[in-house]
C-alpha cells in the first residue's frame, strides 16, 4: 500500500536500521518458515564452503580410505560405527563428509552458472530492448524457440557436442564447466525477457531522451537507471534459478553427464549409491538425496518468500 | 482464420529449419563422421570415396538441402554405436516414451487443476496451505529423485510395483502398447507418477496464481456487484479467463514432458526414445542425437499450433481479425 | 414507475467507518458519516481521490475489499440493516435492488463471453424468467440504453464495442433487474469528453424513467451541477457539506467546499477569477486532530485545531464547521434533519 510505503520516519537512519524498519524484513520476521529455510540455507552454505576444514574424513584423499569400512551403515543402526555419522559408501568413504564435499561443487555449480545466465540475460535484454529492430526480434525469437525446450534439454544437448568434440579425458577435466556454461546457457530467457520490458519502458522516459540530447551515452544511463529497477524481479529469478540450477546439475550427474566420479558432486554421489538401493545400503543414495532435497527446498522458500515480500500485491 | 493457421504453419516451418540447422550443423562440424564409419586406418582415396558417397564434398547448402530433404522422410542415417537405421530405432523407441509422457500428463492435468482451482479459491484454508507446501516440496524435488524415492518405497520395501521395464506388451500393427496387459498398466505407474508430478505441481501452482490474478480483475468486481452466485462467478467467469494462459503454459509442458522422460526412463530403465538418447550422449552418437532433436522440435512445433489453435477457440478477441501474430509464447 | 411512499429514506448512512488495518495502524478510510438518499433521488458524492467517495459506494453494496471493513455505523435499505448481512443475502442484494456502475468500462465486462449472455445471466439470477424471456427484456434493455441494431449485437463480445457503447452496457447491466438504487463510481472518468454527457443524460433519463436512485460518485462538479438533486462533499474521509445541490453550488458553506467552487471556472462570471485551495489533501495515515481541512482553511481559528466539528444545519444544508456553530442554531445532528 502506497500510503504506508511513504510513511518511513522523515530523518534518514543508518542503512541497518533502514533495513530493519522496512517491509522486506518484516514479512521475513513475521513468516517462521522463511527463517527456518534462512537458517538451513546459511547452516548447508556454510557445511558446504568450509568442508576441506570442518568435515570429519577427506573423501578425495584416498590414502585415509580404507575398504574395511565399506558399506557401514548409519550410527544410530546396529552396525554403526562411531566415525562415521551417516555410514560409508562402497569404497569406505565416510558419507557426510562426501556429502558436504559434493554439496560444495554442486552449489559452485549452480552459483556460477546463474551468475552466468543473469550476466548474458541482462546483457542481451538491454541491447534487444534499447536497440529493438531486427537485433532485437532476432534475440527475442532465439528466445522463443529456446524457452520452448526444457533447459535440461538443451543442457544435456550442449553436453552432447562437448563430448563428441573432446577427447573423453579432457572431457572429465572440463565437467565442471562445460556444466556451468550448459546450465547457464540454459537459462538466460528470463532474465532477458524481464530486463528488455523494463528497458522498453524506460527507454522513453523524458531522462533518457533528455540524455541524449545533450550528448550522454545513453547506454550508461540505461545501466545506471534500468539496473536498479529491475534489481527485485532478477533477485527473484536468480533464487529460483540458483534452486533449478543445483536440480539440474545433479540430474545431469545423475544421468551420468555431469561431474564424474572423480569429482563428484551430489548428483553423481546418488547415481553411484542407486546401484546400492536394491542390496539394502539404501543410505548410500538417499543421505546424499536429501542434503540435495533440503538444500533445494530452503532456497526454494526463500525464492517463494523473496518474490512475495517484494510483490506486495500477490500476497 | 485461414490467415491466421498459414501464419502459424509459417512460423513452424522456421523452428523446424532452425532446429534443423543446429542438428545438421552437429553432424557436419562436430566429430569426424569418416573416421568413425572407417575405423583407425584408411587411405586418403577412401576417405575421398566416403565423402563423395556421403555427398560431404558438397556446397554446404546443398548439403544441407539434402539433410532437410532426408529428414522430412525420417532419414537420418547409421547410429555410430549400434550400426543401425536411426529411423528403426526411434520407431522402436516412441511408443513406449509416447504412452509414458500421455499417462503422465493426464495425471497432471487431472490432478494439478482442480487443486490450482481449490488453492486458488480457498487461499486461507489449512488444505490449501497443505497442497501449497506439497507442491513447494515437489518443485524442489529432483525428478530422478522422486523415481529413485517411489522405487525405494513401492518396489523394493511394499514390493507392490515393478521397478523398472514396461511389462507385458502387445502389438498393434507396428505400435507396441503396454497399456493393455495388467504387469504393463502396473509397470507404468511410478514412472508416470514420477514424470508427472513436476508438471503437476506446475500446473497447479499455474492456476492458482492465474486464478488470484482474474479474481482480482474489474470484470469480476463487478460480476459480483451484478449479484451473480459464487458458482457462477468462480467457474463461469474465473476459470474461463484462466484458460487461455493455462492452456498455453499447459500445452508447453506437455511438450516438455517428452523431453523430460529422459530422466524418467533412464531412472526406471523404461525402453523409450529417452534412454536411447541418453545413451547417444554419452557415446557421442551423433545421428541419434539429431534425430531425437529434430523429432523432439516437431513434437513441440505441432503441440504448440494445437495450443494456439485452443486459444483461438477459447478466446473470441483473437477471432476479431486484426494483429495477432506471436506475443504470447511466455 | 410508482412505488408506495415509505417514511423511511431508501438508503440510509449513520456513522460509517471504513477501516484498513495494517502494520503501522489502522486507516481510517471513512470516519464516521452519515448521509441517506430518497427513493428516485440523486444524491452527488464529491471529492477529491482518496477522499473516501468511493470506498463509501463499496461499503454500500458489501464489496469492500479486504483487508479493507465496516468499523462502525450502520447502513439500512429501505429500512433493513444490510451492513452484517451474510454474504449470500447481500448477494441476492446485489444487482436484485443495488445495481452498480463502475469506473472502467473497458474492464467491467468479461473479455469471453457476449453481452448478451452477460445480461442474461443476470436477469436469469435475479428475476423468474425463461430464458427465452430474459433474451427478449435484455435486447429491450440494449435499445433502452441507445444500442444501435440491438438484435445483432446481442451477440457481440465486449473488444467488438466502443469506450462508450461498452459502459451504455454496463448501465443495461446494473438496471437490467430494475434496482431501486444505483451506485455510480466515476461512470464518465475513463471516456472520452463529448461521451461523458451523453452518459450522463442516458444514465439521469433512465434512472427517472424507473424511479431510481442513484448514488453518483465523482470528483467533477460539473457533472454533480447537472445531475444531482443533493450533493455531499467529502474531504479526508468525512462529510464536510452535504445539500441540495443549488444551494452548494450557489452560496457554499465549508471553507472547503468555497475553495473547491473558487477552483471552478463559471461562464456566466467575465470578471471571476479561478482561486485554489493551498496544499494538498492529507494522506490518511496523518490527519490532523480537530478539523481535518483547518491546516489548509483560510478561516481557521484555535478550535478547529483540537476539536472535530459535527455537522451542524444550516438553512438546508448540513456543515461540518465550527464558524456555524451558534449556541441558537446549533442543534447536533446525526443523520436527523
Amino acid at each position: 500500500m502506497a500510503t504506508t510505503l511513504d510513511s518511513k520516519p522523515k530523518a534518514t537512519p543508518g542503512l541497518w536500521a533502514r533495513f530493519l524498519d522496512s517491509d522486506i524484513f518484516y514479512s521475513f520476521r513475521r513468516s517462521p518458515l522463511t527463517i527456518a529455510a534462512a537458517v538451513v540455507t546459511v547452516v548447508c552454505f556454510t557445511g558446504a564452503l568450509l568442508a576441506p576444514w570442518i568435515a570429519p574424513h577427506n573423501p578425495l584423499d584416498l590414502s585415509s580410505v580404507d575398504l574395511m569400512d565399506a558399506y557401514t551403515p548409519p550410527v544410530w543402526m546396529a552396525e554403526g560405527d562411531a566415525r562415521f555419522i551417516l555410514g560409508t559408501d562402497d569404497q569406505g568413504r565416510d558419507l557426510l563428509s562426501a556429502i558436504m564435499y559434493g554439496a560444495r561443487i554442486s552449489l559452485l555449480v549452480g552459483f556460477c552458472s546463474v551468475i552466468f545466465a543473469m550476466a548474458l540475460g541482462i546483457t542481451l535484454g538491454l541491447v534487444a530492448g534499447y536497440t529493438g529492430g531486427a537485433l532485437d526480434s532476432l534475440i527475442m525469437r532465439i528466445a522463443d524457440v529456446q524457452l520452448t525446450f526444457p533447459a535440461i534439454l538443451i543442457a544435456l544437448l550442449i553436453d552432447g557436442i562437448v563430448r563428441a568434440a573432446f577427447p573423453r579425458d579432457l572431457h572429465d577435466q572440463l565437467a565442471l564447466y562445460v556444466l556451468i556454461f550448459a546450465i547457464g546457457l540454459s537459462y538466460w530467457v528470463q532474465y532477458a525477457r524481464t530486463v528488455r520490458g523494463s528497458t522498453l519502458v524506460e527507454k522513453n522516459r523524458e531522462y533518457v531522451q533528455a540524455a541524449r540530447v545533450i550528448g550522454v551515452r545513453p547506454v550508461r544511463i540505461l545501466f545506471s537507471h534500468i539496473l536498479p529497477n529491475v534489481i527485485g524481479p532478477v533477485l527473484v529469478i536468480a533464487t529460483i534459478n540458483l534452486a533449478l540450477a543445483i536440480i539440474t546439475e545433479a540430474t545431469l550427474s545423475f544421468l551420468g553427464v555431469g561431474m564424474p566420479p572423480t569429482q563428484p558432486s551430489l548428483g553423481t554421489l546418488i547415481r553411484v549409491g542407486n546401484d546400492f538401493l536394491f542390496s539394502g545400503e539404501w543410505w548410500i543414495t538417499l543421505f546424499p538425496g536429501a542434503a540435495l532435497v533440503i538444500m533445494v527446498l530452503a532456497v526454494n522458500l526463500l525464492g517463494d518468500w523473496l518474490r512475495d515480500a517484494l510483490n506486495p500485491k500477490l500476497r | 482464420m485461414i490467415a491466421f493457421v498459414i501464419r502459424r504453419l509459417l512460423q513452424s516451418v522456421l523452428v523446424m529449419l532452425v532446429v534443423a540447422f543446429v542438428a545438421f550443423s552437429l553432424f557436419t562440424y562436430v566429430g569426424d563422421p569418416i573416421s568413425i564409419m572407417l575405423g583407425q586406418d584408411y587411405t586418403e582415396a577412401d576417405r575421398a570415396r566416403i565423402a563423395a558417397e556421403l555427398g560431404l564434398d558438397r556446397p554446404f547448402f546443398v548439403q544441407f538441402a539434402r539433410f532437410v530433404e532426408n529428414a522430412v522422410q525420417g532419414e537420418f542415417g547409421l547410429s555410430y554405436r549400434l550400426a543401425r537405421p536411426v529411423d528403426e530405432l526411434i520407431a522402436e523407441r516412441l511408443p513406449a516414451t509416447l504412452e509414458l509422457s500421455l499417462v503422465a500428463a493426464i495425471f497432471a492435468l487431472v490432478v494439478g487443476v482442480p487443486m490450482g482451482v481449490y488453492t486458488g479459491l480457498n487461499r486461507e484454508s489449512w488444505l490449501s496451505r497443505v497442497f501449497m507446501t506439497v507442491s513447494l516440496i515437489g518443485v524442489s524435488l529432483p525428478t530422478f529423485l522422486i523415481g529413485i524415492l517411489l522405487i525405494f518405497v513401492f518396489a523394493v520395501h511394499l514390493g507392490w510395483l515393478p521397478s523398472f521395464g514396461r511389462g507385458d506388451v502387445v502389438r498393434v500393427g507396428w505400435w507396441s502398447t503396454g497399456l493393455l496387459t495388467v504387469s504393463g498398466l502396473k509397470a507404468v505407474i511410478l514412472p508416470a507418477i514420477t514424470l508427472g508430478l513436476f508438471q503437476m505441481t506446475l500446473i497447479m501452482r499455474l492456476v492458482r496464481s492465474e486464478m488470484l490474478e482474474v479474481l482480482r480483475t474489474d470484470y469480476i468486481k463487478f460480476a459480483r456487484a451484478r449479484g451473480l452466485t459464487n458458482r457462477a462467478i468462480h467457474f463461469g467467469h474465473a476459470l474461463k479467463n484462466t484458460l487461455v494462459p493455462v492452456i498455453t503454459i499447459t500445452g508447453l509442458q506437455l511438450g516438455s514432458i517428452i523431453a523430460f522422460s529422459i530422466i524418467t526412463e533412464t531412472v526406471f530403465q523404461w525402453p523409450g526414445m529417452g534412454l536411447l538418447f541418453i545413451q547417444s550422449v554419452s557415446f557421442a552418437d551423433i545421428p541419434v542425437m539429431a534425430a531425437y532433436l529434430c523429432l523432439i522440435a516437431f513434437f513441440f512445433v505441432v503441440i504448440n499450433l494445437i495450443v494456439d489453435l485452443l486459444y483461438y477457440v477459447v478466446d473470441p478477441r483473437l477471432r476479431a481479425d486484426r494483429g495477432i501474430a506471436g506475443g504470447h509464447t511466455g | 414507475m410508482a412505488r408506495p411512499p415509505a417514511n423511511h429514506p431508501l438508503l440510509e448512512v449513520r456513522d460509517l467507518r471504513v477501516e484498513f488495518p495494517t502494520r503501522r495502524g489502522t486507516l481510517v478510510a471513512v470516519d464516521g458519516i452519515s448521509f441517506h438518499i430518497d427513493p428516485g433521488e440523486v444524491l452527488g458524492v464529491v471529492g477529491e481521490s482518496g477522499a473516501g467517495k468511493s470506498l463509501t459506494g463499496a461499503a454500500v453494496i458489501g464489496l469492500l475489499e479486504p483487508p479493507g471493513r465496516i468499523a462502525g455505523g450502520e447502513i439500512r435499505f429501505d429500512g433493513r440493516r444490510i451492513d452484517n448481512l451474510p454474504y449470500e443475502q447481500m448477494r441476492r442484494l446485489r444487482g436484485r435492488e443495488i445495481g452498480a456502475v463502475f469506473q472502467d468500462p473497458l474492464t467491467s465486462l468479461n473479455p469471453l463471453y457476449t453481452i448478451g449472455r452477460q445480461l442474461t445471466e443476470t436477469i436469469l439470477t435475479h428475476l423468474d424468467v425463461t430464458p427465452a424471456e430474459a433474451r427478449t427484456r435484455a435486447i429491450r434493455l440494449l435499445q433502452d440504453v441507445g444500442i444501435p441494431g440491438a438484435e445483432r449485437r446481442f451477440d457481440h463480445y465486449p473488444h467488438q464495442f466502443s469506450g462508450g457503447m461498452r459502459q451504455r452496457v454496463v448501465i443495461a447491466l446494473a438496471l437490467c433487474a430494475n434496482p431501486r438504487l444505483v451506485i455510480a463510481d466515476e461512470p464518465t472518468t475513463a471516456l472520452d469528453v463529448s461521451i461523458q454527457a451523453q452518459i450522463i443524460t442516458l444514465l439521469k433519463r433512465l434512472c427517472r424513467e424507473h424511479g431510481t436512485a442513484v448514488m453518483l460518485v465523482t470528483h467533477d462538479m460539473g457533472v454533480i451541477a447537472e445531475t444531482a438533486d443533493r450533493v455531499a462533499v467529502m474531504y479526508a474521509g468525512r462529510i464536510a457539506e452535504i445539500g441540495p445541490v443549488r444551494d452548494v453550488i450557489k452560496t457554499p458553506k465549508h471553507p472547503y467546499t468555497i475553495g473547491l467552487m473558487g477552483s471552478i471556472p463559471k461562464i456566466d462570471r467575465r470578471d471571476a477569477r479561478l482561486t485554489q485551495i493551498d496544499g494538498a489533501m492529507p494522506r490518511l495515515n496523518a490527519i490532523p486532530p480537530g478539523c481535518a481541512f483547518h491546516p489548509r482553511c483560510p478561516r481557521a481559528f484555535d478550535r478547529c485545531r483540537v476539536e472535530r466539528p459535527d455537522p451542524i444545519h444550516v438553512d438546508r444544508s448540513r456543515v461540518a464547521c465550527w464558524l456555524y456553530d451558534r449556541d441558537d442554531v446549533r442543534m447536533r445532528a446525526v443523520g436527523d434533519e
